[in-house]
């Protein structure tokens, strides 16, 4: 929006823009509808990973189509042509049951990778029953560098098939110099039947 | 914002808030402890947002000193139409610690802090020094509260000294759900034991 007076401009768009937007800017939602992936690709639909020096996706209420699912991301460096960047990460999750037999905190080495180039997984296997689902938050730093590796912190929150509330914890890093320019996001089985993955990017 | 000029509108609030991009963080209401029991969240009062409009929730605590020694500080919801701040949780528990004299460092789950399938206060943060510089910190994250589907998933990390015999500071990791189908639209937090003597709330909107 622009402020115009007799035909001269006070204050264009581009000045309100700039000067009352938040810190946090919302980039892009995806939502899922019985989809296999759900994609952030640099230059397609308004998604720029070249602007920001973090980014953060927000998972909310993903809902797998088949049971007993965890939820992976990888990066790539080719505009999404491969999703196979090298990555080092840890893992360590808090799990309690509704039936109050186990809790513990521990490490996950199942979970975690050095130097593999698969999907990351981001938590415990989420349940396909109608109201469990998965969410979470991702931080990606600086995904355009050229010099230094790609960070990432991510936790999510779990309702398990067996019914188990998960608070899972990954960190790492995408190694490599190269710039990640798309990002993408799956079950290790079956569609993402519901929920939405939103993209900020921190000024 | 509006713009007025000579008692005339040029420009109404409407029409800033849709032609700016204002942030996908927006402030939605502060509330500041004094000497208060209970700090109360209602969809639809004073000015409070807990529906649809967002996608998720943040609610940021700064510096919440309690008036008892030893109280955790601890929340709850109700479901839409619901009172009594009693909902079903599940819920894990995990703490870090680090002694001020370097005596003594810990990861470890507190079984103290989690439920499962309980209707209590979840406990965001444990045993919180009442001296006078200490004030409890942190943030909770609440997902998707209008969904009429799903459960309600909540993760909270907070930050506060503790006394044992020497100080201490504790980094809590709370994380869960909300085990109900039904869209949440209030919350309320509290001591375990005594006031909040002072501090703030902010409750923070996300989604674009």
């Amino acid at each position: 929006m622009g402020l115009i007076s007799n035909a001269t401009t006070v204050f264009d768009n581009g000045s309100m823009s700039a000067g009352f937007g938040g810190s946090m800017t919302f980039i892009k939602k995806l939502t899922a509808s019985s989809s296999a992936t759900l994609s952030f690709v640099h230059g397609s639909g308004g998604v720029d990973f070249s602007t920001h020096k973090e980014y953060v996706f927000i998972f909310n209420n993903l809902h797998p189509q088949t049971d007993d699912q965890i939820f992976t991301f990888q990066g790539s460096i080719d505009a999404g042509s491969n999703y196979n960047v090298a990555i080092t990460s840890t893992t360590f999750f808090a799990n309690h049951n509704e039936a109050d037999s186990t809790a513990a905190l521990g490490y996950q080495a199942n979970f975690d990778q050095a130097q593999g180039t698969a999907f990351q997984q981001t938590s415990g296997t989420t349940g396909s029953d109608n109201d469990q689902c998965n969410v979470g938050i991702l931080h990606l730093f600086n995904p355009s560098d050229t010099t230094f590796v790609k960070h990432f912190i991510c936790r999510t929150s779990i309702y398990s098939a067996s019914n188990y509330a998960v608070d899972a914890n990954v960190a790492g890093y995408f190694n490599t110099t190269s710039d990640i320019d798309a990002m993408q996001f799956k079950y290790q089985s079956g569609n993402i039947d519901a929920g939405t993955i939103c993209l900020y990017g921190i000024a | 914002m509006t713009v007025i000029s000579n008692g005339t509108n040029l420009i109404n609030n409407g029409a800033i808030d849709s032609g700016i991009a204002t942030g996908a963080m927006t402030l939605i209401k502060t509330l500041t402890a004094s000497s208060s029991a209970t700090l109360s969240f209602v969809d639809g009062a004073s000015s409070v947002v807990l529906d649809d409009t967002y996608d998720s929730y943040v609610f940021k605590f700064i510096n919440i000193h309690p008036e008892t020694d030893g109280a955790e500080l601890e929340f709850q919801a109700n479901a839409a139409g619901a009172s009594g701040f009693n909902e079903t949780i599940t819920s894990t528990s995990f703490e870090a610690n680090h002694k001020e004299d370097d005596n003594e460092t810990g990861l470890s789950y507190i079984t103290g802090g989690d439920q499962a399938q309980g209707t209590a206060f979840q406990s965001i943060q444990r045993n919180a020094y009442n001296t006078n510089d200490n004030g409890v910190c942190g943030t909770l994250h609440i997902y998707g509260i209008s969904s009429t589907t799903f459960v309600k998933h909540f993760m909270s990390n907070m930050q506060s000294q503790q006394l044992d015999n020497v100080g201490m500071s504790i980094n809590y990791f709370h994380a869960g759900y909300f085990n109900l189908t039904a869209a949440i639209d209030e919350f309320q937090f509290k001591f375990s034991s005594g006031n909040m003597d002072s501090g703030v709330i902010k409750l923070y909107g996300i989604g674009g």
